[in-house]
């Protein structure tokens, strides 16, 4: 059975880039940042295009954002996605709002499935996924994993982690949970959200960001969609977390311990 | 007057999306093998087909064949981030194989040749080698004297190559052989598989650098291969060869200038991070300002190189620039090099550090493709000296 995969794309921090708060603690400076697509979102689009490559349908990318999200729509299309979706927004938004919008886009493009990133690197959430399936009243699998190793012969060859029944009406889907993995199967259309050992996503081939080029974009105005964007979380202030301390050498166990128990007081 | 509009900036977004991807795949996928493939002495072969599957091999090449068809920059970017796989003899392989032995066929092969050559070698399936140098004829191209005669529709070749990137693997060689009168007048370049009675390697070179990346010696004792195997015009190959040089020599000058700027990049940060009497050693002003000069310096290097890649994009003469800019970037990266290490201290010196391996790998592009000496003659003679 053809799957409809909505699968997201946002744009975020590098996470290889340094990153400096600025000095009145109102955001980061952005000088010298590189921006990429969340390393979890790409997780989702490479299961999309897996799911697509064994059973058919059609991968649509969507991202929010500022015009330049459009690049990490690109990089999505490269890798294989069929079609993109910019959602143009200037300014902050909270996983609230993100998850109003995202429920106007499938409500529009009624897909089977709706795959994201567990969270978004830049500032680790963790909530839109979760909040799309409250809005639109669908199952969801929270951090899907696999229980084949990244490095095992079924990753090699491509084959998707999350596994849809042969009635084509429920996926199977392994969650990643402290201290386990937990197998659920949830009914279509739901939502997914991907965890770090779902798969090693793919690098997008020269012939793939040409074709990119040419595959269809649809830009939308987030203000278009009917949906309060106002953030219902506001950001006061960022710090940098405390500078390391310099650690001190002791001679033996026993000093050990009683620094341990007397003056770091975990013992 | 508006001044004329001059276009300082030569990558596109299409150009910049590319060069993303190829770093994240050098740094991710490459890199962290640097050093095993160095001490192993080679690189997996299986990487060939990986650069052939991501398109990496045919990126100017004809997409009837396999290739994407595109403009010189894409190289420019592809060769300017192969250098953050951090080895030196991986590139050298992937280049050889992708922008050194197989643009001639893609110019001048008949379809039969590029269906059993090109695009096998595009798709990373046959491994490519470009067989010139000669134990005899190095620098001095027109001396060669591996010979072909022509035995009917055949060809035997007998004679001795050296130098061969890929020669211990290469499944055909782009082979340059003397089919007439002594001289620069005589030499033709012919497709050469590898599987023919009597060629033979019959050394593996160990060298200072490129570890990972194979070099041959190749002994062809009355080879025979089809007469249809010459590319183009017989007699005709030294300008065939002088030709492909300056694809050579320019992806050399690109190597360079990336090479000197990662080494850059790393001191930087080694600079941050090492302390000495009490305080960061990159902010000693002494190194600030060696590195300032090199910082400028590359950046001239880079522009010259850039100017040579424009001319060469469009079809232009490029000799003069194409050989100022190899001569200058591979030259100035030896200086770098030497500083990056020297900055490095002890660390710089142990072999399976990143800079000792660049220090290795990057003292080759002086040599390769004609050398610095080489480079001169050409740019005092451009000036009819």
């Amino acid at each position: 059975m053809p799957l409809k995969i909505l699968v997201t794309a946002k744009r975020v921090e590098d996470p290889e880039s340094k990153i400096k708060v600025k000095p009145d603690g109102t955001g980061i400076v952005t000088d010298g940042v590189n921006y990429k697509m969340n390393p979890f979102d790409e997780i989702a689009v490479e299961e999309a295009l897996r799911l697509k490559e064994k059973h058919g349908g059609e991968v649509v990318v969507a991202s929010i954002g500022a015009d330049k999200s459009m690049t990490e729509i690109r990089a999505a299309l490269a890798m294989g996605a069929d079609r993109g979706i910019l959602v143009k927004h200037d300014g902050p938004l909270d996983p609230f709002v993100v998850s109003a919008i995202l429920d106007k886009l499938f409500e529009k493009e009624k897909p089977d499935l709706v795959l994201l990133g567990k969270q978004s690197i830049d500032d680790d959430q963790n909530q839109v996924g979760q909040y799309l399936a409250e809005r639109r009243g669908l199952g969801q699998a929270t951090f899907a994993s696999k229980t084949e190793s990244l490095e095992s012969e079924a990753e090699q060859k491509k084959q998707p982690g999350v596994v849809l029944a042969a009635d084509g009406k429920s996926l199977r889907v392994v969650r990643e949970v402290d201290g386990g993995l937990v197998t659920v199967d949830v009914s279509l259309p739901a939502i997914v959200t991907c965890d770090l050992r779902l798969n090693k996503p793919r690098f997008a081939s020269l012939p793939g960001i040409m074709k990119a080029k040419k595959k269809p974009v649809e830009e939308i105005v987030a203000a278009s969609l009917g949906v309060d964007l106002a953030p219902k979380v506001a950001v006061k202030k960022l710090s940098e977390p405390p500078k390391r301390q310099g650690g001190l050498k002791v001679a033996d166990v026993p000093e050990l311990y009683a620094k341990l128990k007397g003056e770091a007081k975990v013992l | 007057m508006n001044p004329p509009v001059v276009a300082f900036e030569p990558f596109t977004e299409e150009h910049q999306a590319f060069r993303r991807v190829v770093r994240e795949f050098a740094e991710k996928e490459l890199a962290p093998h640097a050093r095993a493939w160095d001490e192993a002495g080679e690189f997996p072969r299986a990487l060939f087909p990986r650069f052939g599957e991501l398109g990496l091999l045919g990126i100017r090449h004809d997409p009837a064949w396999g290739g994407s068809g595109l403009d010189y920059w894409y190289v420019v970017a592809y060769a300017e981030e192969l250098v953050r796989s951090r080895s030196g003899g991986l590139g050298t392989g992937m280049l050889v194989q992708g922008e050194m032995a197989t643009p001639i066929i893609g110019e001048l092969g008949t379809d039969e040749q590029k269906r059993e050559f090109l695009a096998p070698a595009l798709r990373g399936e046959r491994i490519a080698a470009l067989a010139i140098s000669e134990p005899d004829a190095g620098s001095d191209v027109a001396a060669i004297r591996t010979r072909a005669r022509r035995v009917g529709a055949e060809l035997v070749v007998s004679g001795a190559k050296t130098w061969i990137s890929n020669g211990t693997r290469a499944d055909f060689l782009t082979l340059a052989v003397r089919t007439g009168e002594d001289g620069y007048g005589g030499i033709s370049l012919v497709t050469f598989p590898t599987d023919v009675a009597g060629f033979q390697v019959s050394r593996r070179i160990e060298k200072v650098g490129n570890l990972c990346s194979d070099t041959a010696q190749l002994f062809f004792d009355e080879c025979r291969i089809p007469a249809r195997f010459l590319l183009g015009e017989e007699n005709a190959g030294f300008g065939y060869i002088m030709t492909g040089f300056q694809g050579e020599r320019l992806v050399a000058a690109v190597t360079a200038v990336a090479g000197a700027q990662l080494l850059i990049e790393d001191a930087i940060q080694y600079g941050q991070e090492r302390k000495a009497f009490g305080r960061p050693i990159g902010t000693f002003q002494a190194w600030r300002h060696r590195f300032a000069d090199h910082m400028s310096r590359l950046e001239a290097a880079r522009w010259l190189t850039y100017r040579a890649c424009d001319l060469f994009a469009r079809g232009q003469v490029a000799l003069r620039e194409i050989s100022m800019a190899k001569l200058v970037a591979c030259d100035l990266a030896q200086e770098i090099a030497y500083d990056a290490m020297q900055f490095h201290g002890g660390m710089g010196y142990v072999l399976e550090s990143d800079v000792a391996r660049a220090w290795r790998d990057l003292r080759l592009l002086p040599i390769a493709g004609g050398t610095s000496e080489i480079m001169r003659e050409l740019v005092s003679r451009s000036a009819g000296m």
